[in-house]
């Protein structure tokens, strides 16, 4: 009797796995025939959507669904269908997504990767396969310097952004400059960039690790600097406190950080802690940006668009651009992706020979700290 | 390296280190009393301090706190934080080891299932403060803590200041309370473990479970015993870091948790004192290191020392000794 | 409920037990049989439910990862799980066999991993360096079977050289040890900029045919099957490696000092000796299967070694039962397959692993097709604890 027991157990499950996984089959099958129209097609989203760092990713995939929806609703007969895949930011999953993406020949465009990482590993895998990358926030440098011919990216690179911020530091008479990153391949990027920027200014730096949550020796090497700026390149999880104990310290010099502090969570995580600290980020105030984008996304969403949330959309424009003009092929797509000219939400869009948007077209803006909230203070010359 | 730095402010930097040290001395108790008596590595335990700070923080924005409290206040809400932070942290332990480790001590289970066992309930709790709680307590909490896995501040309780300055060393009041009464809590610890009838059922059962039960003493009882009194000294480390630092996240346990422990056998696991000498060692090991290369390489300067001294020293600096320890 | 569970439980064990023992009993011929018709199982899993001509068997299809929507490729977690089988295998002879918990066994793999990112990839400081320093053209790069050699040789010495000092440890200290080991190579990986290209990673990593390149006929850049067949070939070889080592003096003597050291030691088996040796082994086979990981996906970076990697393969051993090659290896499927096949629970994939393992472990501490030594080693424990209820 105890066997049978066990057997109608396992029919039991094997059976309800059968059935949940054909319902999930189903679903894939009805979509999959949408891209046969006339106009339309299919592209792909892929980043990290979950895990540790989503909050950073989330905003570019909400912007690139407002996109492609508001798309669908005006263009009744030319159906645009957007799938994503969630890589955790992990190079090593994003790397077998790029072997299904390639190999399936109804997608016609890429958006993505949104971390350096994962866009260097794919990077080769769609240049094979003739596919376009539009990437909404791979900021690293030297990911257009290695003679790839399918990959763009709609944000400026961090040297564009480090020399944002130098010239701001510098139009600040900034004298004595720390700078500290959390050795990441965005912090240490963006930290070294502004070195090489700012010479004779830094007068001694320090790097931190990832999850590091006591500061004290940065904190009492920042003090006998006697620095007047603090440069922090990374993201939230360590600049709030980093910020919070400097304060309680008694450190007094103005705390400067790149496009990861632009998150509400750093103000409230530090708790006062962060008031008047400058944040610089190649993205408009919300009243700048064109057209209705902030405010459908705040409508959809309940939330402003956050660091990446214009890029996302952009992204997705290019792509629905090329449709709209009846390019139905890889190959179309990724010469008109190479050939575009337009206004975007976030910044004019045109890409240079490399793949970089012509750096004259970036807009870099600094942003304060007031309260828990973010405010627009004045858009930053380049270098 | 920087040892101008170092050196010229040496003893900045030992202030700062055992300031440090002490809240991993603390967190160390709870893995060196678990282990003393059941020989098992709690890998739990540092999520019983997460959950203390999240107690102390539902408090404190539950009570409406403000940034710098008038003194009167702030003397009221450290107490009842650390009440809250006390019987959250001590419950959970409790509850970890009722539902978890006694059914697998029925079976007298090899060390590594209860090992196993300990770090899979950690896992579940770092998801469940990362994930579950925001979900369902989103509305009710800070804007930040809806966000899963989102890093959520602290009122500051008391202003940091600088309370007098020998030489070039400044110490300042927060560093003073933490330290003051990191050690006081341990005194208080040992007292209790060393002189009370208790504690010296605890001391029988670590040193000889078999005969500590002829003898009458309850087993059951002392073990729950262990866990709530590691608890509550995890909930106290948990009072003292909000106060300090004012920040938590689901996921500060584990780097915490993993420093307690090397904390904890750097004095020689099993060892009260062991557990206070090694935590202000690692903090103070910790902070030199940094000063002299760089905070990123503070991690690996911990564990190197760790393997040096357990290489000259199998069983810690001062050898594992719950059972006997020195009356 | 609970008392349900365990008795269908031990009625499972019971058939697995009597399947093992009919199998035993098969005739060489029918065993020969059943060896090719799994090898072939085993080679075709790329074209489970998706036969070559475009074919779809309904049931079988929906088992592949890319029935779902955004689902990643079948043969890419096919390769993932090859890899973890080899992780599993590894470590299994440091936990299982051995009986030592090594909680940083990805170390090893990121070493093995770097080694054929640094010495393989043109990219690399430390190739860039060799050919500045000998004058060799900017191509050049050391050959990918020479690679092989150096990660293995290079995570065995590693694995000697944490061992000597820390092997002569209890058991728990060597538990803190090594995962402060695991991190320590991390940190360094990502800190020492000027050796490993610090944070930014190595991309160019080659493979048998070469730098990655679209040309390669094989090993080329979409098509993900020759890899899987390549691990899985490695993992084929090493289960006859180490069923074998297992079998032998060096085998006995693991079992000897995992169940009891000082026994050991009377009886002539030196146990630091042997203890030391399936430390060198297991670090071997990690670093086998991280060189594997770093050629397949061409690009490594350190954050992709980081301590929770290694929490995942001990609960591969233990959670498939410690000390049997099938279990460890139907663990480390399992932990690689169902998060990529039901993806929509992505979010709580680790909530989920916390919770298997503490229920595995509290339910059947033997694991789910244990090891039949281990399984009585428990037992015994437990009678011992029913007959001396004061233990602790």
């Amino acid at each position: 009797m105890r066997r049978s027991y066990v057997r109608a157990l396992g029919t039991v499950a094997l059976a309800a796995t059968l059935v949940v996984a054909a319902g999930c089959q189903d679903s894939g099958g009805s979509e999959g025939g949408t891209a046969s129209g006339d106009c339309g097609g299919k592209i792909a989203i892929f980043g990290a959507f979950t895990g540790d760092n989503a909050g950073l990713v989330i905003p570019s995939l909400n912007g690139a669904k407002l996109a492609v929806e508001q798309f669908n609703a005006a263009n009744a007969d030319c159906k645009v269908t957007m799938q994503e895949f969630d890589t955790q930011g992990d190079p090593a999953v994003a790397t077998p997504f790029a072997n299904q993406i390639a190999g399936d020949n109804s997608f016609l465009g890429v958006i993505g990767g949104h971390f350096s990482g994962e866009s260097d590993a794919t990077m080769p895998i769609y240049q094979a396969a003739g596919l376009a990358m539009v990437s909404p926030s791979a900021t690293r440098t030297d990911l257009t310097q290695k003679g790839n011919t399918s990959f763009y990216r709609v944000v400026g690179n961090d040297s564009t952004q480090a020399g944002a911020v130098a010239s701001y530091l510098k139009t600040q008479n900034a004298a004595k400059v720390f700078m500290v990153d959390d050795a990441s391949a965005y912090g240490a990027g963006i930290t070294d960039e502004l070195g090489k920027q700012l010479g004779p200014l830094v007068v001694n730096k320090d790097k931190i690790q990832e999850r590091q949550t006591q500061f004290d020796a940065t904190v009492s090497k920042i003090k006998s600097s006697q620095a007047d700026f603090v440069f922090y390149g990374g993201y939230t999880r360590e600049a709030a406190p980093l910020v919070k104990q400097m304060r309680a310290a008694g450190v007094q010099a103005k705390f400067v950080g790149p496009d990861g502090l632009y998150d509400t969570a750093f103000p409230s995580g530090a708790s006062g802690g962060a008031e008047g600290a400058i944040i610089t980020c190649p993205c408009l105030p919300a009243d700048k940006a064109g057209g209705t984008f902030s405010a459908d996304y705040q409508k959809k969403f309940g939330i402003p668009p956050g660091s990446y949330g214009a890029e996302g959309f952009d992204g997705a424009t290019i792509y629905l651009d090329a449709f709209k003009a009846g390019k139905k092929s890889r190959a179309d797509i990724l010469a008109f992706v190479k050939s575009y000219d337009k206004q975007g939400v976030s910044k004019y869009i045109k890409f240079d020979s490399k793949g970089d948007v012509d750096p004259t077209k970036v807009v870099i803006w600094a942003y304060q700290i007031k309260g828990n909230a973010i405010e627009a203070l004045q858009e930053l010359k380049l270098s | 390296m920087h040892f101008d730095e170092l050196i010229g402010h040496l003893g900045q930097h030992t202030v700062d280190g055992l300031s440090k040290g002490a809240i991993y001395a603390l967190i160390a108790l709870g893995y060196t009393l678990v282990y003393g008596v059941l020989r098992l590595i709690n890998f739990a335990h540092s999520e019983v301090f997460m959950v203390g700070t999240f107690s102390v923080l539902i408090l404190w924005t539950q009570l409406g706190v403000q940034n710098n409290p008038p003194i009167g206040q702030a003397i009221l809400f450290l107490v009842l934080g650390l009440v809250v932070a006390a019987v959250a942290s001590g419950g959970t332990a409790l509850a970890l080891e009722r539902i978890a480790y006694r059914p697998l001590r029925r079976k007298n289970a090899p060390p590594l299932i209860f090992l196993i066992t300990a770090i899979g309930l950690s896992l579940v709790f770092v998801e469940l403060f990362g994930q579950v709680l925001p979900k369902l307590l989103g509305g009710v909490l800070p804007e930040a803590f809806g966000r899963p896995r989102q890093i959520v501040g602290m009122p500051t309780i008391i202003q940091q200041e600088t309370l007098f300055t020998v030489g070039n060393t400044a110490i300042t009041n927060i560093q003073l309370i933490v330290f003051v009464s990191a050690v006081a809590m341990m005194a208080l610890l040992d007292w209790f473990i060393n002189r009370t009838r208790y504690g010296r059922g605890v001391r029988a059962v670590a040193q000889n479970p078999e005969t500590a039960a002829l003898m009458g003493v309850n087993q059951e009882r002392v073990i729950m015993l262990i866990f709530v009194l590691g608890g509550i000294m995890a909930g106290a480390a948990a009072l003292l870091w909000s106060m300090r630092f004012g920040f938590t996240q689901n996921s500060i346990g584990f780097v915490l948790g993993l420093k307690a422990f090397t904390a904890a056998v750097l004095g020689g696991i099993g060892n009260l004192r062991g557990a206070l000498l090694g935590g202000l060692f690692l903090g103070i090991v910790e902070v030199y290191g940094a000063t002299l290369f760089a905070s990123n390489w503070e991690d690996v300067i911990a564990f190197v020392v760790l393997i040096v001294v357990l290489m000259f020293r199998p069983t810690g600096l001062l050898g594992e000794s719950l059972g006997r320890a020195r009356a | 409920m609970i008392d349900k569970i365990r008795s269908a439980d031990r009625r499972r064990v019971g058939f697995l037990t009597s399947v093992s023992d009919r199998w035993q009993a098969l005739p060489k011929w029918q065993k020969a049989i059943g060896v090719v018709a799994l090898l072939v199982f085993v080679y075709s899993l790329p074209y489970l439910g998706k036969l070559p001509g475009g074919l779809m068997i309904p049931g079988l299809n929906n088992l592949r990862t890319d029935s779902i929507d955004g689902g990643n490729n079948w043969a890419g977690v096919l390769f993932v799980c090859a890899i973890y089988v080899l992780v599993a295998i590894g470590l299994n002879v440091v936990v299982g066999l051995a009986g030592l918990l090594d909680l940083g066994y990805i170390g090893f793999f990121a070493i093995g991993a770097y080694s054929v990112a640094l010495f393989g990839s043109v990219n690399s400081p430390v190739v860039k360096w060799i050919q500045q320093e000998f004058n060799l053209p900017p191509t050049w790069a050391v050959t990918w079977g020479i690679c092989l050699l150096i990660a293995i040789v290079l995570t065995m010495i590693s694995g000697v050289l944490l061992g000597w000092p820390t092997l002569r440890l209890r058991g728990d200290y060597l538990a803190i040890v090594t995962l402060g080991f695991g991190e320590i190579i991390r940190i360094v990986a990502r800190n020492a900029t000027g050796v490993t290209n610090g944070p930014v990673g190595i991309s160019a990593i080659p493979g048998p045919e070469g730098p990655p390149s679209a040309d390669n006929k094989v090993f080329g850049l979409i098509d993900a099957k020759p890899w899987y067949w390549l691990a899985i070939t490695f993992v084929l070889l090493i289960v006859i490696l180490v069923r074998r080592l297992e079998h032998s003096r060096v085998g006995r003597a693991w079992l000897a000092v995992r169940e009891d050291e000082d026994a050991a030691a009377v009886m002539g088996v030196y146990p630091f000796k042997f203890k030391l040796w399936a430390f060198a082994m297991g670090a071997a086979l990690g670093g086998l299967a991280g060189f594997l990981f770093g050629s397949r996906n061409a690009f490594i970076d350190p954050t992709q070694f980081n301590a929770n990697l290694s929490i995942l393969f001990v609960a591969m051993v233990v959670v498939g039962g410690s000390g049997n090659m099938i279990g460890v290896s139907l663990g480390a499927v399992l932990l690689a397959y169902l998060p990529e096949r039901f993806r929509d629970f992505a979010d709580y994939r680790w909530l989920a692993f916390g919770l298997a393992m503490v229920l595995v472990m509290i339910l059947r501490p033997q694991g789910l097709i244990p090891s039949r030594r281990r399984a009585r080693e428990l037992k015994d424990r437990a009678a011992e604890a029913e007959e001396a209820p004061a233990h602790v």
